[in-house]
């Protein structure tokens, strides 16, 4: 599948914006409000500025982002419609939440309240951002039953990544539960992704091109239909050399791991450079996912290359 | 409405086109067609980006493949257009997230309305059949109509009320008709040539339906006819040498 810059920016910035999210939720639910002015309203208006940010690149490649809000009518069968329903209703408690959360001395029911239903939209939100892929029959790498999991896991992984280093900047260091959190998310983000590419790996062919043309048996591309590139080939038909994919799995990996190890340098040995490193895990960590999320697009084989001369999906 | 209509009922209406594999030549006239009618039609425009460029690209609704199956003499080639498939239950409608891409309740015709397209592409990307081609001039997706605004068309004559690329077609290879009704001409096609549908293990219920080709036959038949006669008679007359001497300085 051909990756689109806009879709991967998207579900990345979005991604990491909402595991933020949910973190914050859940830290104002259980410990009331935020401890400092400033630190509660940068968090929240990274989370915001992310989510916010993200849903916009998503429309950069609508032909009519004029008509994007048409997306909320179709949610009783579209996983599209519906991430974009609970994205925008996830505005409302989040925006609520993060109001009450600055403010000290906060009712503590209605944060607990608002901080769960933040959390839990926010997460549901991202699930429903994965299902748009793992429902499509016609993508098998796709199908794979860690897709869901792995995108929920890479968004509380960078969102904690991002309240880590938000924390360090704000003075808030030595927070173990903190640290504890974002090293062992991104260790799980790194053992979901080598399960998923162990699956789709060993993956055995389900149909051949005598499948898809009925015609059985061995059957030859001897003539294309067009002379040049057309939509399909160039959106479906995309591909990366295989050599190219071990490459970029292994800085995916190597992200996450430098990832993990400046949080730790950060919370063990902190002082004046904590912030710098734990900022410098945030960039790595984003990395990590962006070229996670190109790999995809672009290891995910579509059953229309049949019909253009791929042996077998 | 992006959720299916039910078309389990007794007598529903699937309208769709029955494409024979053995007596398409692959002449592409039924692509030109389809691409003449549909650019001024209910999917106008088609685009066609730089069509007169190095590198031309543009919506068509309608390809023809060219495919070898077979080894050694037995190999044989053919042509294989491939269009939408009007699928019972697509996911091409039920992923898009506006309504737009629909499956009409009457006939089964599954259309997008390019009024409420978004042009975010994912119908496209859950059509396993590579049925949908998005217009970038357009920013809509476009796919086969069956030629919606031709088959109902009363502004033209009762014969020409049938899909561009059927009237088009100059060996006949493609049908047009109701297949939910088995005793519709296209029914009965399938039924006498074995027709099949493309990848029914995905379940996406295509109405159109393909005709395999006939068997190869390898000799051609025998033909009963009288051995040629031999010059002359053979019995050394002079008339018979004479005749020998011409042959042999002619030949
Ligand atoms: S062939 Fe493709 S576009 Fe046509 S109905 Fe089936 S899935 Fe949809
Ligand atoms: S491209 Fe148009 S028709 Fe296709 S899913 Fe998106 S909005 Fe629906
Ligand atoms: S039925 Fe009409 S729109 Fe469909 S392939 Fe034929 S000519 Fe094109």
């Amino acid at each position: 599948m051909h990756p689109a810059y806009s879709v991967i920016l998207f579900t990345t910035a979005s991604g990491a914006g909402y595991g933020l999210l949910a973190l914050l939720g859940l830290t104002g639910a259980n410990h009331g409000s935020a401890s400092d002015f400033w630190f509660g309203a940068a968090s929240m208006l990274v989370a915001l500025g992310l989510i916010t940010v993200g849903l916009l690149s998503s429309t950069f490649h609508l032909g009519h982002p004029e008509r994007a809000w048409r997306a909320f009518s179709q949610w009783r069968s579209s996983w599209l419609s519906r991430e974009g329903v609970l994205a925008v209703a996830t505005y409302v408690p989040a925006c609520l939440f993060g109001l009450l959360w600055v403010m000290p001395d906060s009712n503590e029911i209605l944060l607990k309240l608002l901080g769960t239903v933040t959390a839990i939209l926010a997460m549901v939100t991202v699930v429903c951002t994965a299902m748009i892929y793992a429902s499509l029959p016609t993508i098998r790498a796709w199908r794979h039953w860690m897709v869901v999991p792995v995108y929920l896991i890479f968004s509380i992984a960078t969102g904690a990544a991002l309240l880590f280093a938000l924390a360090s900047v704000f003075g808030r260091t030595g927070i173990p539960a903190l640290g504890i959190i974002t090293i062992v998310a991104l260790t799980l983000a790194a053992v979901a992704k080598l399960i998923y590419w162990a699956g789709i790996d060993n993956m055995k062919p389900m149909y051949t091109m005598g499948d898809a043309t009925g015609l059985g048996g061995d059957v030859r591309q001897w003539e294309l239909p067009h002379t040049s590139e057309n939509y399909i080939q160039s959106e479906m038909g995309f591909r990366v050399a295989r050599k190219h994919g071990q490459k970029l799995r292994m800085i995916v990996g190597g992200c996450l791991v430098a990832a993990m190890v400046l949080v730790w340098l950060a919370f063990a040995f902190g002082g004046g450079a904590g912030p710098v490193l734990a900022v410098l895990a945030v960039v790595l960590a984003g990395v990590g996912a962006v070229v996670e999320r190109w790999l995809f697009f672009a290891q995910a084989k579509h059953v229309v290359s049949l019909f253009y001369g791929e042996q077998s999906v | 409405m992006t959720t299916l209509p039910d078309t389990t009922r007794p007598g529903q209406k699937k309208l769709g086109l029955v494409i024979d594999l053995d007596t398409c030549v692959g002449c592409q006239a039924c692509a030109v067609s389809c691409k003449e009618w549909n650019t001024q039609g209910y999917s106008a425009p088609l685009t066609d980006l730089e069509p007169y460029g190095p590198d031309p690209s543009g919506a068509w609704l309608n390809r023809i493949h060219g495919y070898e199956t077979g080894e050694g003499d037995n190999a044989r080639g053919l042509h294989f257009p491939r269009s939408c498939l009007h699928c019972e239950t697509p996911a091409c409608v039920t992923v898009c997230p506006t309504g737009a891409s629909y499956k009409r309740e009457e006939d089964g015709i599954v259309l997008v309305n390019p009024d409420t397209c978004i042009g975010c592409k994912l119908c496209s990307w859950a059509c396993p059949y590579g049925a949908r081609e998005y217009d970038q001039d357009d920013g809509v997706m476009k796919k086969c109509t069956l030629c919606v605004d031709r088959i109902y068309n009363e502004n033209l004559e009762p014969e020409d009320r049938k899909p561009a690329c059927v009237k088009a077609c100059p060996t006949g290879a493609r049908h047009f008709g109701d297949l939910g009704d088995e005793n519709s001409g296209v029914s009965q096609l399938v039924k006498s040539r074995g027709g099949f549908e493309l990848l029914p293990q995905m379940d996406y219920k295509p109405v159109n339906r393909y005709l395999p080709p006939r068997a190869r036959r390898d000799k051609a038949g025998d033909v009963e006819a009288a051995p040629l006669e031999t010059v002359g008679k053979g019995d050394g007359s002079l008339a018979e040498r004479v005749f020998s001497w011409i042959d042999e300085v002619l030949s």
